[in-house]
């Protein structure tokens, strides 16, 4: 036999038992349901949360309307915010019966015309019109501020160019055209939805990985295959890649999901869309190996694992909250969170297309992330037992 | 490279000097020194903690020593361990297996890694599940396996492309006397192709059938070479006492205080003795009544090292004389079952149980594993309730009055369940209140037991960092606190060490005389000899049911005049298999 | 009797959690680095905006216009440009969340009379900060508008829109995050501490010592039942303080009924818990369950967004969500001072989640015997 047969040999064995290790960690990942639910059940649960529950576009908020004269000028005024979609209004003449309806959450705000309002109007003395809203929910306390002030100003509006046409007068001496690009209609699930993407990959790399490793550990079965001529790299990379194929699986269900269920228009390429997860999962993947191999514990895993990825995906990615607007110390805690870097280019991807300069600069800073990771869990799971 | 000539005799593995500590604990191994020959069994035997599955990673190079240095088939373990685990078999605690795969996937994974030719395979699959007789069985997940059958699986499978030198880390533990009589048919087989064998035990039967014996305790090398040679220091001094009258329990706590008698346990209703070399036969013999008679018995490693050790513990239980006496209603049945029947699905696990325990006796469960001997402790404790019969424990029905049967018995599980991250003191504490006790009595309790167990020392420590020993001595203490009428054991002093073991039943021996019920199930044969009564469980039926003399002169042949407790166990099992299958 | 036999159950219970540092270090730490970073990181304001100028104008009403966006404390950084091409790339990029742009004839425009127009163009991407953005901007412009010569002239017909805050008058988001997040966070801290409980008993073999020994089912379930509760009120304790003197929000209501609630809140937390543990075989079921039960329940809860605007047949399945009561409870009581009815009528179907959940537990135990 000569050299160069000699290391072909050597070659095939090694493919040989590689695929060996993948292969068993395929038939155990198909049969543990736990593994399933994980994968493919609980995406598709958070996506349709995602995409039909919670979605941060308010809809009909409903508020309390108290008319405190009845002029057809204040009739016209409630008319308006009746006719808001925005609104879902229960009218009433004393704001006294509205108080406890906004402590109990009943209503969100209170909107107030006041008597005289008419005759102020006419009297161009500035009527003030009061909207008091619940502040224990911040979020929908300013968007039926907002709302109401733009209720306010369109009849304002209407009413002047009505006034105009008589007078002569103009409309409003500046005014401000807003475009939103990529997502015109501002739909939030149009960005929740590939945001989402992103957490379902963090659970199936980091999560479930880390939970099988150290499960591994837990039940002596990692100590048989030390004792065979495995070496550390093929049994980390044998364990690795059946779970990289199920993020990449999950991924794409979801994305089929995204697509043809909620109608998320998918406007780049498929090639970056797999390039981007990949990615992704380099790092997610590194980190569950890590914290296996750290912990050799079911328990404490799924503690890390949750605290290190799972809520750090969700809160410090930019997924639900920009990013920007954070203090600066958290600020820097989310350049180490890999899906701050996956989640804008998946919403890039789905929204607006391909935009490689991102895509590139997003993978380059995942993959070195994920090395570190690896470089790490190779460190600890050294082919020892102490 | 060239490897040490293949022949039968050479030296496999050289121990030279190895020891090895973790962290601030005592060694785990101190300069252990020795030689595994191939074609030989090498017994690693010793108690929980001896040292003996550090001692089996080391060899496989998954540890390094501290100290010393370790040549397999002439490789280093520091510098070659990659090579030697190409050459070697090895078969951890738990058998290595793949529980969610099926014996076929198991058997396919471990020859790719260990890089079985193609070509060989089919071959090799087929001689291993002949071999193992797991054919019928390819198919099926290796967690629905039995315990015999799973340790089969493990050995096929550290046995594909033939080893030089082949490990089994307890290889024996929690399975039945058949299948472990199989186990070791099959690995002398392998000896006679020249493959090392390293055999991890603490049973001590097994180390005698081994060919050379490393014998550790607490991380030292007691002794090293033939089991023969170190049975034969107790040669002529070990007897049989039989024709006791009276009870044979307290006879053998009579005898055991005795200063000229080393070391004793019961054999149905004799009793085995090793005396010290200056004892006087008659006075011995005296102490057991007027018939008793003294025979010569063959001695055996057990009895050697007991006295290796300076001998067994008295056979005062201080425990049993601080029991109250139960001694109302004489011949009461304390612990009955009636026609227990367990079914799961279409699968019959017992099938109409039925016997009595009178009050202070020990009546024992035996079988393979999966006949349904757990299924039937179960029952009777509480643990799962009969689909058809009843199961009664002082009386109480324990569906009806679960609660007030409950309250008169105490368990203790194999595993010693025991709250491992809580102390000693805290264990004592919580099982003392969950059986009712409060105020003066629970303190009164607790510091008997502290003193007579003397946990004082170790009040604080978390129970899971307790020497096996000591867990089991916890284990009991929590289980009679309240005084039970009635004890379950389930594998009590399975692993403990054979010292350990004996205070245990010296304990158990006094409680029952004072009248305390046992039942206990157990796979040690000389566990079952200290039972009054036997039944014997196979595919859920009771196939016989006596004293442990009475079963073992059912099945004396011609040809075995004498048997122990384990042929009759294996004669019984086969006769009510031919039986199934006529 | 029983009670001798509880009460070794719950210290039992109590010490296996507490005395292992591991396992004490992250009953404590992890929450309160959650509590203390997410109150801070989780907001919906928009603050530090970056965004990109391109002004084609000259004049003096552009250029008021840019000084009083730079004012403002929302903007971070500005860039200006001429180059149509880079508002395309900046956006796309996300290096800027809005461009404004200004058409040359913008001040001309206004000193003559006629309608002048800004064009703001946002990334669609970042729907709801885009649109906050857009927001303020408009707020900018507006009032910027009210001061030209047209402006002056249409000034007197305005309304005033006059907003009140009420409970929380600057809408400050923290005293809205904070309620929150104690809330969530004693969730997922007592569901898993209880999801194991039973999961770890059975896998340890410690489970059936509990079941020979002459503890009743009920009794098992309570003495299960108590010491989370206990460590549960333990973490409400230290959040409340935390609440009050670190982010220093009012506590307007009673605290008697914030514990009151909260008990029965983390017994239908419990009670969960209980059951997931009942129905897992393994640890790992039990985490996987409890974290299945977790997300859907953190995002129906009315937390992120108001539950009356979910599509209609998701409503329902919220009833049996108990951080949905809770949530109204312990807002409420900071900043609202509810009364005891209101307190009350969330109370209830806590208590029902509880027993029901908590039966089902024992049932489930029972039926293991089978």
């Amino acid at each position: 036999m000569n050299a160069v047969n000699v290391s072909k040999l050597r070659d095939i064995v090694r493919a040989r038992r590689f695929f060996a290790l993948v292969r068993k960690e395929t038939f155990q990942l198909l049969r543990d349901p736990s593994s399933i639910l994980i994968a493919f059940v609980l995406p598709v649960i958070l996506l349709f949360l995602f995409g039909y529950g919670v979605s941060l576009d308010t809809g009909r908020t409903r508020i309390g309307l108290v008319i405190e004269e009845q002029t057809p000028l204040a009739d016209d005024l409630s008319a308006s915010f009746k006719g808001s979609r925005y609104f879902d209004v229960l009218e009433g003449r004393d704001r006294r019966n509205f108080d406890a309806k906004l402590v109990s959450g009943e209503i969100r705000g209170i909107i107030i015309i006041p008597a005289r309002f008419a005759s102020d109007f006419a009297a161009r003395v500035n009527p003030e019109i009061q909207v008091i809203v619940d502040g224990s929910d911040t979020n929908t306390a300013s968007f039926v501020q907002n709302y109401a002030q733009g209720v306010v100003a369109s009849w304002v509006a209407i009413r002047s160019v009505e006034a105009g046409a008589q007078e002569g007068g103009s409309t409003s001496p500046i005014s401000v055209e807003q475009r939103f690009w990529f997502n015109q209609e501002l739909t939030s699930r149009f960005f929740l939805v590939p945001g989402s993407i992103a957490i379902v990959m963090t659970l199936v790399g980091t999560l479930l990985t880390s939970l099988v490793i150290a499960r591994e550990w837990e039940r002596g079965t990692m100590e048989a295959m030390m004792a065979t001529p495995v070496t550390s790299a093929e049994l980390l990379m044998g364990k690795i890649l059946p779970y990289f194929v199920l993020g990449i699986l999950s991924m794409t269900l979801c994305v089929i999901i995204a697509v043809f269920l909620f109608s998320v228009p998918f406007r780049g390429s498929i090639l970056a869309l797999y390039l981007l997860s990949a990615a992704f999962l380099v790092p997610a993947l590194g980190q569950g190996l890590l914290i296996s191999a750290a912990t050799k514990n079911q328990f404490l895993a799924s503690q890390l694992a949750l605290i290190s990825a799972f809520l750090p995906a969700f809160l410090l990615s930019g997924f639900l909250f920009e990013i920007n607007s954070m203090p600066v110390a958290i600020q820097w805690i989310t350049f180490i969170v890999p899906a701050r870097y996956l989640i804008p280019s998946l919403q890039t991807l789905f929204l607006a297309g391909d935009i490689w300069p991102m895509f590139l600069k997003a993978m380059a800073v995942m993959l070195f992330i994920g090395s570190i990771f690896f470089i790490l869990a190779a460190r600890s799971t050294r082919k020892r037992i102490d | 490279m060239m490897l040490p000539d293949d022949n039968i005799q050479s030296e496999f593995v050289r121990l030279s000097g190895i020891s090895k500590s973790f962290g601030q604990n005592s060694p785990a191994l101190k300069n252990v020194s020795g030689i595994v020959q191939g074609g030989k069994i090498t017994g690693l035997v010793g108690p929980d903690g001896a040292g003996k599955t550090t001692l089996i990673r080391l060899i496989t190079g998954l540890m390094q020593p501290d100290v010393g240095s370790i040549s397999v088939v002439g490789f280093d373990t520091k510098t070659d361990a990659p090579s030697i685990q190409g050459l070697i078999g090895y078969m951890p605690q738990r058998f290595g297996l793949y529980e969610d795969l099926t014996v076929q996937e198991n058997l396919n994974l471990y020859a790719d890694l260990r890089s079985l030719p193609l070509n060989e395979r089919t071959a090799a699959f087929d001689e291993l599940l002949t071999f193992t007789d797991l054919k019928r069985f390819t198919n099926r997940l290796a967690g629905q396996l039995s315990g015999g059958m799973k340790q089969k699986l493990g050995l096929a499978c550290a046995l594909l492309k033939k080893p030089k030198l082949l490990l089994l880390d307890e290889p024996g533990v929690g399975v039945d006397p058949i299948s472990r009589r199989d186990l070791w048919k099959m690995v002398k087989n392998l000896t006679k192709d020249g493959i090392a064998v390293v055999w991890s035990t603490a049973y001590l039967d097994e180390a005698e059938a081994c060919d050379t014996v490393l014998l550790l305790n607490k991380g030292e090398l007691l002794f090293f070479g033939p089991p023969i040679e170190l049975t034969s220091r107790v040669k002529g001094r070990v007897f049989k006492l039989t024709g006791i009258s009276g009870s044979r329990r307290l006879a053998l706590s009579r005898i055991l205080d005795r200063q000229d008698v080393v070391d004793g346990v019961i054999q149905g209703e004799a009793v085995r003795i090793v005396t010290t070399a200056d004892m006087n036969g008659n006075d011995l013999a005296d102490t057991a009544g007027k018939n008793a008679k003294l025979h010569a018995a063959e001695p055996r490693f057990e009895d050697a090292f007991v006295d290796m050790l300076g001998g067994g513990p008295g056979g005062r239980s201080k425990l049993a004389e601080a029991a109250p006496r139960i001694d109302d209603q004489k011949g009461k049945l304390v612990i009955q079952a009636n026609g227990l029947t367990k079914r799961f699905g279409d699968f019959t696990a017992a099938d109409g149980i039925t016997f009595d325990i009178p009050r202070g006796q020990i009546f024992g469960l035996l079988g393979p594993n999966g006949a349904g001997k757990s299924t039937t402790f179960k029952m009777l404790c509480g643990l799962l309730k009969p689909t058809q019969g009843e199961g009664r424990v002082a009386g109480f029905d324990l569906r009806r009055d679960g609660a007030e049967a409950r309250n008169r018995l105490g368990y203790m599980a194999q595993k010693f369940s025991l709250y491992g991250d809580l102390s000693v003191r805290q264990n004592l504490d919580f099982f003392a209140g969950v059986y009712g006790l409060s105020g003066t009595r629970k303190r009164e309790r607790i510091s008997l037991m502290s003193e007579i167990f003397s946990f004082a020392a170790r009040d604080n420590m978390p129970t899971r960092d307790l020497p096996l020993g000591l867990k089991q001595r916890l284990a009991l203490a929590c289980a009679v606190m309240h005084e039970p009428e009635a004890l379950f054991l389930d594998e009590p002093t399975s692993g403990v060490d054979p010292i350990t073991r004996r205070e245990f039943w010296t304990h158990i021996n006094g409680l029952v005389e004072k009248g305390v019920t046992v039942l206990v199930t157990t796979h040690f044969m000389d566990e079952a000899e200290y039972c009054d009564r036997i039944s014997l469980i196979y595919r859920g039926r009771s196939i016989a049911l006596g004293s442990p003399d009475e079963l073992k002169a059912g099945v004396a042949t011609k040809q075995q005049p004498d048997p122990t407790m384990e042929d009759a166990f294996i004669a019984l099992v086969e006769a009510s298999e031919r039986e199934a299958a006529a | 009797m029983w009670w001798t036999r509880l009460k070794a159950l719950i210290i039992k219970e109590l010490l296996a959690v507490l005395r292992d540092p591991k396992s004490r270090t992250i009953l404590i730490v992890p929450p309160i680095i959650q509590l203390l970073v997410f109150s801070y990181a989780a907001t919906l304001e928009v603050r530090n905006v970056d965004i990109l100028v391109l002004n084609r104008d000259s004049g003096h009403w552009s250029e008021e216009l840019i000084k009083r966006i730079e004012g403002s404390p929302t903007f971070r950084s500005f860039s200006h440009t001429q180059d149509q091409s880079r508002v395309q790339d900046s956006i796309s990029n996300q290096a800027v969340i809005a461009a404004l742009e200004i058409g040359s004839t913008f001040s001309r425009d206004i000193e003559a009379g006629r309608p002048a127009t800004v064009q703001i163009i946002l990334d669609g991407r970042k729907s709801n900060a885009s649109q906050i953005v857009a927001g303020y901007l408009s707020q900018i412009v507006g009032r910027l508008s009210l001061e030209t010569p047209s402006g002056m002239k249409t000034q007197n017909t305005m309304i005033n829109v006059v907003p009140r805050n009420w409970f929380n008058p600057n809408l400050d988001f923290q005293w809205f995050m904070v309620p929150n997040l104690i809330a969530s966070i004693a969730m997922l801290i007592g569901l898993i501490v209880t999801a194991l409980s039973i999961a770890r008993e059975r896998e340890l073999g410690t489970f059936d010592q509990l079941i020979v020994s002459p503890l009743r089912t009920h009794e098992i379930v309570i003495g299960k039942l108590i010491p989370p509760m206990m460590i549960g009120i333990f973490h409400m304790t230290m959040y409340l303080l935390a609440a009050i003197f670190l982010f220093q929000i009012p506590f307007r209501g009673s605290l008697i009924y914030l514990y009151g609630g909260g008990i029965i809140y983390l017994a239908a937390i419990v009670g969960i818990g209980l059951f997931i543990s009942a129905l897992s075989k393994t640890q790992q079921q039990a985490i996987l369950g409890a974290f299945l039960f977790i997300v859907p329940a953190i995002l129906l809860s009315g937390f992120a967004t108001p539950i009356e605007n979910m599509p209609q047949w998701l409503q329902p399945i919220t009833l049996i969500n108990p951080l949905r009561y809770f949530l109204v409870i312990i807002k409420g009581l900071f900043l609202k001072d509810i009364g005891p009815f209101e307190v009350l009528h969330q109370t209830i179907p806590l208590a029902l989640i509880a027993v029901v959940t908590l039966s089902a537990a024992a049932w489930l135990f029972r039926r293991r015997l089978e």
